[in-house]
């Protein structure tokens, strides 16, 4: 199994090193994002409210995916404290916030994560889990997560990259496919992603390699009838662009894609994407309560402009808050957009 | 040095043809972007012809072109590989339907 950037001590690992990349926008002739977005009168870029409090409960992972922009892997261990998941409680407890959404590495790690979504699900919050499928598989006391999931009406949201093995374990690692396949079965046999269930099912399609999605409709059309051939149902497709940080970013570098993969992005500037961008209704907590504009910033640890820890969490300063942009900004205003909720455009 | 006719980064440039015959160029790109899009055929099908195309008129550029762009619309390896199949199909049924001419010209020479 692949080991991740930071036990490899690479350069990239850290966020400085990817920023020193992504800063040096003039060696491979692109404008800086903030120009572009000022072009369009979007700068300063500013919150239009927060609707989604997006959680990193961990970095650890039972998966070393290549194009991971978290860096995560078993080798990883940040794991956010059940004091901190509290702090999150109490912060979003007497808010208009509807929407938690735990990502990780493999969010069903944490030793906490149960009582979590327990706990938010309580609150009456509409909590989504970022599942990477084979979890489920990976050890017996995972089995039951389609049951759990169940019972707390629990949105999951699955990456599936593509509807093939040969691409998907290039991209996830061998054998994840099969898995993935084996556990959408058992979502579905609980009614995940059935008419009339209420029990949503999302995939996320991005792609496996160097080069955008396409149309999410299109897409989402091959998949249904791709899955179908396994009897797997789904609800909906979001195709989502890859962000040059952390293991994609290394990716392309190494690769020597980068410059062609950049200037992709910056001429598919699609201004309607860049008024959609996820930063603007979304505030994204670190394992260790620092917040962040989105997860991507999290991950180059470029803190909001505010009080920023979960402790000192103030709501009327956030939704006044200016986002903070930088050169990966471009993946989300390419083409159709790209969120954790698919295109914006 | 290696050196060929063909430069990967031209097709970058491919736009700039329009500076040197403005009309032209524009009738031609304004044509290129009504013909590829959805119609009778669907987007994803007129990029899967453009392939077999490519290959018929043996065309780095636009093989490039349109390897990305079916990437980008998820088509998959099985389904490029079939659209070039279909091109090696026509060309190599096209060489050997002229068998027919030279089994008429055999018959008509010989006794």
């Amino acid at each position: 199994m692949l080991k991740s950037l930071k036990k490899q001590n690479h350069k990239l690992s850290s966020p400085e090193g990817q920023i020193e990349v992504l800063d040096d926008a003039e060696a491979i002739n692109i404008p800086a994002f903030k120009d572009k977005i000022s072009d369009i009168g979007l700068l300063p870029l500013k919150p239009t409210s927060i609707e989604i409090f997006q959680v990193n409960v961990g970095k650890m992972c039972n998966q070393v995916c290549a194009h991971c922009h978290v860096d995560a892997g078993p080798d990883r261990k940040e794991i956010m404290t059940q004091e901190t998941m509290q702090q999150c409680l109490d912060a979003i407890r007497d808010t208009d916030i509807k929407t938690v959404d735990l990502t990780g590495g493999a969010p069903e790690m944490n030793p906490s994560f149960r009582w979590f979504v327990e706990e938010l699900s309580a609150m009456g919050k509409q909590v989504i889990v970022r599942c990477n499928l084979t979890i489920i598989l990976a050890n017996p006391k995972y089995n039951d997560l389609p049951e759990f999931f169940k019972k707390h009406n629990v949105n999951v949201v699955s990456s599936l990259p593509y509807f093939t093995a040969k691409r998907t374990d290039a991209q996830r690692g061998d054998g994840v496919f099969d898995k993935s396949i084996k556990a959408l079965q058992m979502l579905n046999a609980v009614g995940y992603g059935k008419k009339g269930t209420g029990l949503k099912l999302d995939l996320v399609y991005n792609p496996a390699g160097a080069f955008l999605p396409g149309d999410q409709g299109t897409l989402l059309d091959q998949f249904t009838k791709k899955l179908l051939e396994y009897d797997i149902e789904f609800n909906e497709l979001f195709a989502i662009t890859n962000l040059p940080v952390s293991r994609f970013l290394e990716y392309l570098v190494k690769t020597e894609k980068y410059e062609d993969y950049m200037n992709e992005l910056v001429n598919a500037f699609n201004p309607m994407a860049a008024q959609g961008v996820m930063c603007r209704n979304t505030l994204s907590v670190s394992w260790d309560g620092y917040l962040y504009d989105c997860d991507f910033n999290q991950m180059l640890e470029l803190k909001v402009n505010a009080p920023s820890h979960i402790q000192e969490f103030d709501i009327d300063a956030l939704t006044k808050r200016e986002i903070i942009l930088n050169q990966h900004c471009y993946g989300c205003t390419a083409g159709a957009g790209s969120s954790c909720g698919g295109t914006t455009a | 040095m290696k050196e060929t006719y063909y430069n990967k980064e031209d097709l970058k440039k491919f736009g700039q043809i329009t500076e040197w015959q403005k009309e032209l160029g524009d009738k031609f790109f304004d044509y290129y972007g009504s013909v590829f899009k959805e119609g009778a055929l669907t987007e994803r099908e007129k990029s899967l012809i453009a392939l077999a195309v490519s290959h018929a008129v043996q065309c780095p550029y636009c093989i490039e072109a349109y390897t990305s762009d079916l990437l980008k619309k998820g088509v998959d390896e099985e389904q490029m590989m079939e659209a070039v199949h279909v091109t090696a199909a026509i060309k190599s049924g096209a060489a050997l339907v002229h068998g027919v001419q030279m089994m008429n010209q055999v018959n008509d020479k010989l006794m």
